[in-house]
């Protein structure tokens, strides 16, 4: 095995792939709440179509695009791996624990919460990202997300659906955001107040401002 | 040691040996003082045992000062039982109150396979020290004060650092079975100080390697392990050893 597998597939190389992945899916979080809020603007849906027609044709973009699904498969295959790796430890469970003497229940249930936001994708991504691509493929044409979002949130079901994956991604970034800068090492009194308060900031924020977009629609607020 | 009042159930797990399957067992204990240790409660408990003709509860224990890292009981679902900072042997009864039901675990790790009942074995820890825990260069008789400067913030981290009594504490906590707290430790102990810079990236990879070899499980990052530490041992050096490790790789000459 070279140096360079060996470090990746090692118990510490497996939590830096975690946290540079994630740490690129944070940012891919960032792009895409700001261009989604563009909604906000009621303006039809104008503001919100430029940026989207931008985001889906642009040759820059679109070459990113491939590297973020390979963030989100790298970032679950390595998550699923962890988890296995870290069931297999203990093959004999404890009959009796009071793990919340010691730790938050959020930071023990990454896995559980990732399982969560991965159905929640697959759901998602149903709705508009995969019909629009294979569209675009089929015939060059981009589809009228603005209006399928219209169409879509209309349902109340698929709204508390897209709130509960919210709710999931919340919990998920307060423990993700802070802990994929341990991985890394970076760790130190000097920054970390700095990287606390920014991860739950990041995590309150970024979840709020997509479950608004369903309930704002659902409502009539947007329209 | 003298006798008290409290009354208490005790579910403790007995296993013949390793390749035997093992459970709980309830005992009723009379009679215990609440300055007792809990390992006194359980040499009453032992002794009470061997009057009954039943065999005693084998359990690891060596100093009984806090000191040593022999002992190793999962006291109702926590390592060393519910306070902060302290190891089995210096938990008293007080702790607990008259009529309490108290469960009693071996560690419970792959990589810390159940010997005889509440007893694990933890040489998996010193296959860790011994791939990379030490300094092999000769250091010679103590120096003159101050001849080796170091940093006080140095001494400090790698002092409390070498607080670890390699018990064990932190994998028994951690929901992965993880070892990082303990491995972290013990790298950043050298890793601190000018005696060990001359190793400092093979012993990163090393211990790390052999950490992964004996099965331990992954850090997910929830501080289980220094928050139970009877030594409190910080986080910080897990981070650390990230540190360490992610730059013996990149810059070490080893391929």
């Amino acid at each position: 095995m070279s140096w360079f597998t060996q470090a990746l597939t090692s118990s510490i190389g497996k939590k830096v792939i975690m946290s540079l992945t994630g740490l690129f899916l944070i940012s891919f979080l960032v792009i895409h709440a700001t261009i989604n809020a563009m909604i906000f603007y009621n303006d039809g849906g104008e503001t919100f179509t430029h940026w989207g027609h931008f985001m889906g044709t642009n040759p820059i973009i679109r070459t990113l695009e491939i590297g973020l699904v390979l963030g989100f498969l790298i970032h679950i295959a390595d998550g699923l791996w962890l988890t296995k790796n870290n069931n297999d430890a203990r093959p004999v469970k404890y009959a009796v624990t009071n793990p919340s003497a010691n730790s938050s229940w959020y930071s023990r249930s990454m896995g559980l919460l990732g399982t969560l936001i991965l159905i929640f994708l697959v759901i998602h991504t149903s709705h508009f990202w995969i019909p629009n691509r294979s569209n675009q493929f089929a015939t060059g044409e981009e589809l009228n997300l603005y209006q399928m979002m219209l169409d879509i949130f209309q349902n109340i079901w698929v709204v508390i659906i897209y709130v509960l994956g919210c709710f999931s991604l919340f919990w998920h970034l307060l423990h993700g955001f802070e802990s994929a800068f341990k991985s890394l090492g970076l760790y130190h009194l000097k920054y970390n107040g700095a990287i606390h308060v920014a991860g739950v900031a990041f995590s309150i924020v970024v979840p709020t401002l997509f479950a608004l977009m369903p309930i704002s629609i659902y409502l009539g607020w947007v329209y | 040691m003298s006798a008290g009042n409290m009354r208490l159930t005790l579910k403790v797990w007995r296993q013949s040996n390793t390749d035997t399957q093992g459970g709980f067992e309830s005992y009723n204990l009379d009679g215990v003082s609440p300055d007792m240790s809990f390992l006194e409660m359980f040499d009453i408990l032992n002794e009470q045992l061997i009057e009954e003709n039943k065999e005693p509860v084998a359990f690891d224990h060596d100093c009984r000062e806090g000191i040593c890292g022999s002992c190793s009981m999962f006291i109702n679902g926590r390592p060393h039982g519910p306070l902060k900072g302290v190891t089995t042997c210096q938990l008293h009864m007080r702790s607990f109150q008259d009529g309490d039901t108290i469960t009693v675990e071996p560690w419970r790790a792959g990589a810390f396979p159940v010997i005889k009942d509440l007893v694990v074995d933890r040489d998996g820890f010193d296959r860790i020290i011994s791939a990379g825990g030490f300094v092999s260069v000769n250091t010679g008789n103590a120096q003159d004060a101050n001849s080796l400067p170091i940093p006080k913030e140095n001494a400090d981290d790698a002092f409390s650092a070498a607080a670890c009594i390699a018990c064990g504490a932190c994998v028994a906590a951690c929901k992965n079975a993880s070892a990082m707290l303990f491995v972290s430790a013990k790298i950043s102990q050298l890793a601190l100080l000018p005696q060990g810079q001359a190793e400092r990236n093979i012993r990163a990879e090393k211990m790390v390697a052999q950490m992964d070899a004996e099965g331990f499980g992954n850090c997910t990052n929830t501080h289980a392990c220094s928050a139970e530490c009877p030594k409190e041992i910080s986080f910080e050096n897990i981070a650390r050893m990230n540190r360490e490790y992610i730059g013996a790789k990149s810059s070490s000459k080893g391929v």
